[in-house]
């Protein structure tokens, strides 16, 4: 053990870590894989009753009748809720706002009235006995309707597209102009300008949103809920329903993936309260898969690029111009065209990012939001402009390398994409490439190599973390932070064992009960910044606390030695050169006559440090297609994505998160599309059959490669998070290798075969 | 009135003898209650799990007779006197993991967790079947069992390294 990692509060140092830095099993993994874990609807109290979701069949109108009655009179049913008996929930939209929505937005509130928003919201809640009479009652619900016109188009009506006039959390707004884009483009020798499209996408994770929400004897609500952000949604239940907090705790332990989706409350949790509390009765909601299309997605998107370059192959001009839907009543907003000014070097950007509102359900964060949709465009431009160029996309690329944020004007808190562009190239091969398209071939199969940039925003959130070290020397640390499946549990646990020098095996890391300490809602790849950097001061503290008891013991078993002497391992204090010298912590707890210590900490931001600079991770992703001529049939055969995002605390963890992101990019790249019918202004493969995401034949060679990157601005770890970086470039990557497959260039997603025949 | 409505009431529950993870059950449920709904309503077995309710995504996996089923597909009363294997009594309780629970931590092979027993009972069932040999059998006999997380990779490293302790099991 190193003298420098005794030293608190310095920089960690790589080497000497004990834990950080190991791949290390997910200290979850046997509660996950015996099913002892528990998700939001496997809590089962006696009693239960339960509510089954009916969804509207149109987009917008008025309804006119619905059947309750006689739906409440199905032997079983308990109650039929319906915007004619809802009770009142609060009045301004303020109290409908959650920490993630944007800031004058009109949230949708279900069962409110009569008027209809969008196509599948929630029209009724039917609570029954079991969930199969609610089910079969629920299938007898007949809602009349006066139906208007409806607007679900975005291509039809990108005339009416507006800038931005709201804000919320987590969005740049478009920066202003830089040079003159558009006369650099008028003299460039290389041109290229073409519009890009993106459906809309739905976040389906595995888990289908559910809330049980349990009504105790005093009117106290438990609420088992699916979500990224517990103590948000406790928040919302208040404001919403005018409770206290102290009556409303909202517990998940395990989240059957979120990406994005569980940002916001969902409204199964404002039906479940609802139902819960006018019947004074425990009530279980789950939506359906087919409800799982109804609420949040990534938002369809058409992007018009103009980029240029002049004679040398360099960038001299950046035109991006975004549309994206939003509902009526909402922004939704995601940093899209910003990218684009960033990631090369270039005098004469224009950045515009435009909304337009649609008869749909606000669409919602969806893994690396934004910056998946922009740079996919950004970097297929980037690439037909290499081709115009008639320039190798790599070399094309690092020419342009940014050496610091143009958007900003400031230089970077650390950037080792040369580097992943390195590491990537070699080990996909890429050297010897040829240029031209069509010109790789393997038995009757098209092959073609791509290559692409991606790019994600380094965040940091305040966080406050407990820490408890108890008589018997365990340690358990906590905050209101969610593991959605990114590993949460065995990184934190990890970062405290390191920084307490307590056991890992000692070590308990608690989140998800909005009752712990306050956490941000887990997203944006800030939970390890926020919450980890966190976990680490707190137990930092502890360590200087211990060593304060300890030299206050009698006998001095640490005979006078200085903090920077001492080293913490194993539930031990000792003197570093002469280790015999030694106290375990539960001697200390024991001197002091302490049944236990208990410490909390709230980390701010590195917000000093981070002022001067741009954070951000970044990757070089490599794809390689093959593609049958005749039948058009397309395979991803192989990725080769290096990182560098910064620290990486868990390899094995940080490595499926890239090898999720890379399937999801795959996924984004050749299946993910929402389709709407839009005369009736509904999705309509709306079920896992038919709504394409990758099965395990689809998904072949992945490899992820890790490369160092030291940073000590964003934030205490060093670490930049994982969970969006991985996503970003892959479809681009796929789609630049079509081309070179092929010679076609297919711009909007997903890729199926029909596009190349 | 709707006359759908009007006639409407549940129909009569039916008793139903199955074998659950080596016990013997008898239930009183609904005709119409499914499979997966009978473990994780009324025996909270929850470790079996419900993805789409529709036979898209192979969550709510179990082993039904030794074979693999999408137990939301079932009927509890039409499956009377059948054995019922589920995650959790694919090992003894109390005693260690199953070959293929092991494999799927040692190789981190999710994330999220919630399709994972309905892969590892899957797997299980594969194995048994007998017809995967190479990395790209398990792939395309494994394309039955969504993971939204995209685990797929370690997925498959998982049952070839689980593979023959799994057999050996079997086959006992
Ligand atoms: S829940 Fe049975 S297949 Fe999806
Ligand atoms: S681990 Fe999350 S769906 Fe497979």
């Amino acid at each position: 053990m190193s003298l420098l990692k005794s030293i608190l509060g310095t920089a960690v140092n790589t080497d000497a870590a004990e834990h950080l830095g190991k791949p290390t099993r997910r200290v979850d993994g046997p509660a996950k894989v015996t099913g002892a874990a528990k998700y939001a609807a496997e809590f089962n109290v006696p009693n239960l009753a339960y509510g089954v979701i009916v969804s509207s069949g149109v987009a917008r109108g008025t309804i006119t009748s619905i059947n309750a009655a006689e739906i409440e009179a199905i032997p079983g049913v308990l109650k039929v809720l319906t915007h004619e008996n809802a009770p009142k929930t609060a009045w301004l939209d303020r109290s409908h706002r959650d920490q993630i929505s944007s800031k004058g937005g009109s949230p949708f509130r279900p069962l409110y009235q009569a008027e209809l928003q969008y196509s599948a919201q929630p029209v009724a809640l039917v609570v029954g006995e079991t969930f199969e009479i609610a089910r079969f009652a629920a299938s007898l619900v007949r809602v009349e309707y006066d139906e208007k016109p409806h607007e679900t188009d975005l291509h039809a009506n990108q005339a009416a597209a507006h800038p931005p006039t709201d804000n919320s959390g987590g969005y740049t707004p478009a920066p202003k102009p830089r040079g003159d884009a558009e006369s650099a483009f008028e003299k460039a020798a290389f041109r290229v300008e073409a519009e890009y499209s993106q459906p809309s996408e739905f976040h389906n994770p595995m888990e289908s949103y559910a809330s049980t929400c349990v009504y105790g004897e005093d009117g106290k609500l438990t609420i088992y809920q699916k979500t990224q952000g517990v103590q948000n949604c406790q928040a919302y239940v208040c404001s919403v329903f005018g409770l206290s907090k102290k009556d409303v705790q909202v517990i998940s332990p395990y989240v059957g993936g979120g990406f994005g989706s569980g940002l916001r409350p969902t409204y199964e949790l404002y039906l479940a309260v609802m139902a819960a509390t006018a019947l004074k009765h425990s009530v279980r909601v789950s939506m359906t898969r087919q409800q799982m299309f109804s609420f949040s997605h990534r938002p369809e998107a058409v992007q018009q690029i103009k980029l240029a370059a002049n004679g040398d192959g360099l960038l001299d001009s950046v035109t991006h111009h975004a549309f994206e839907e939003t509902s009526r009543k909402e922004e939704f907003l995601e940093t899209v065209v910003n990218w684009s000014g960033l990631l090369y070097t270039c005098p004469n950007v224009s950045l515009v990012h435009q909304l337009v509102n649609l008869d749909v359900a606000s669409p919602e964060s969806m893994r690396a939001p934004g910056a998946a949709t922009g740079i996919f465009a950004f970097e297929s431009a980037i690439d037909e402009l290499a081709y115009q160029a008639k320039t190798d996309p790599l070399e094309f690329r690092r020419k342009n390398y940014a050496e610091k944020d143009q958007n900003l004007d400031k230089p970077f808190s650390s950037k080792e994409l040369r580097a992943c562009y390195d590491q990537a190239s070699e080990r996909f091969g890429w050297q010897g490439r040829p240029l031209e398209p069509r010109s790789l071939r393997k038995g009757s199969d098209l092959i073609g190599w791509g290559v692409s940039t991606g790019c994600w925003e380094a965040m940091q959130q305040k966080a406050e973390v407990k820490a408890v070290l108890t008589a018997d020397g365990k340690l358990t640390v906590s905050s209101a932070t969610s593991d959605i499946g990114t590993g949460t549990y065995t990184v934190m646990t990890m970062i405290a064992a390191e920084f307490s020098g307590v056991a890992m095996e000692n070590v308990s890391f608690e989140l998800g009960d909005s009752s712990l300490v306050y956490s941000p809602v887990e997203g944006g790849s800030w939970t390890v910044a926020s919450v980890g950097s966190a976990v680490k001061s707190v137990c930092e503290e502890l360590r200087a606390k211990l060593f304060k008891l300890a030299g206050k013991m009698d006998g001095r078993p640490l005979g006078g030695a200085e903090l920077a002497d001492v080293t913490f391992v194993n539930g031990e204090v000792r003197v570093t050169k002469d280790p015999v010298k030694s106290v375990t912590y539960a001697e200390v707890l024991e001197a002091a006559g302490l049944d236990k210590l208990e410490l909390d900490t709230t980390e701010q931001p590195q917000l000093i440090k981070r002022a001067t600079h741009g954070c951000y991770s970044h990757s070089a992703v490599f794809a390689e297609v093959s593609v049958d001529e005749d039948l058009g049939t397309i395979h991803v055969t192989r990725v080769v994505s290096a990182i560098a995002g910064g620290r990486i605390l868990n390899p094995m963890a940080a490595r499926s998160q890239i090898l999720g992101a890379i399937v999801w990019g795959i996924s984004m790249a050749m299946a993910e599309e929402g389709l709407m019918d839009h005369g009736l202004g509904r999705c309509m493969n709306h079920s896992y059959a038919e709504y394409h995401v990758p099965v395990n034949a689809d998904i072949h060679d992945i490899e992820v490669i890790f490369v160092p990157e030291h940073d000590e601005i964003v934030n205490a770890l060093g670490a930049k998070g994982m969970g969006e970086i991985g996503i970003v470039g892959v479809a681009s990557a796929v789609a630049n290798a079509v081309w070179h497959a092929t010679g076609k260039r297919v711009r909007s997603l997903p890729i199926t075969l029909d596009k190349l025949l | 009135m709707n006359l759908a409505t009007a006639n409407a009431s549940p129909p009569a529950t039916q008793f139903v003898t199955l074998t659950i993870n080596g016990q013997q059950r008898h239930l009183e449920v609904a005709p119409w209650t499914t499979l997966l709904d009978l473990l994780r309503e009324y025996l909270d077995l929850t470790g079996t799990k419900k993805g789409c309710d529709h036979g898209q995504c192979g969550a709510c996996t179990v082993l039904l007779d030794s074979k693999r089923v999408n137990s939301c597909l079932v009927l509890a009363v039409a499956k009377d006197g059948s054995q019922v294997t589920t995650i959790e009594g694919l090992a003894a309780p109390g005693s260690e993991l199953h070959p293929m629970q092991q494999a799927f931590v040692d190789c981190d092979a999710f994330q999220c967790g919630y399709c994972t027993p309905g892969q590892i009972c899957s797997a299980v069932g594969m194995i048994r079947e007998g017809h995967a040999e190479t990395a790209d059998d398990i792939r395309e006999l494994m394309s039955g069992n969504l993971c939204r997380c995209g685990a797929y990779p370690n997925i498959v490293a998982a049952i070839e390294k689980a593979m023959d302790a799994t057999r050996a099991r079997l086959s006992v």
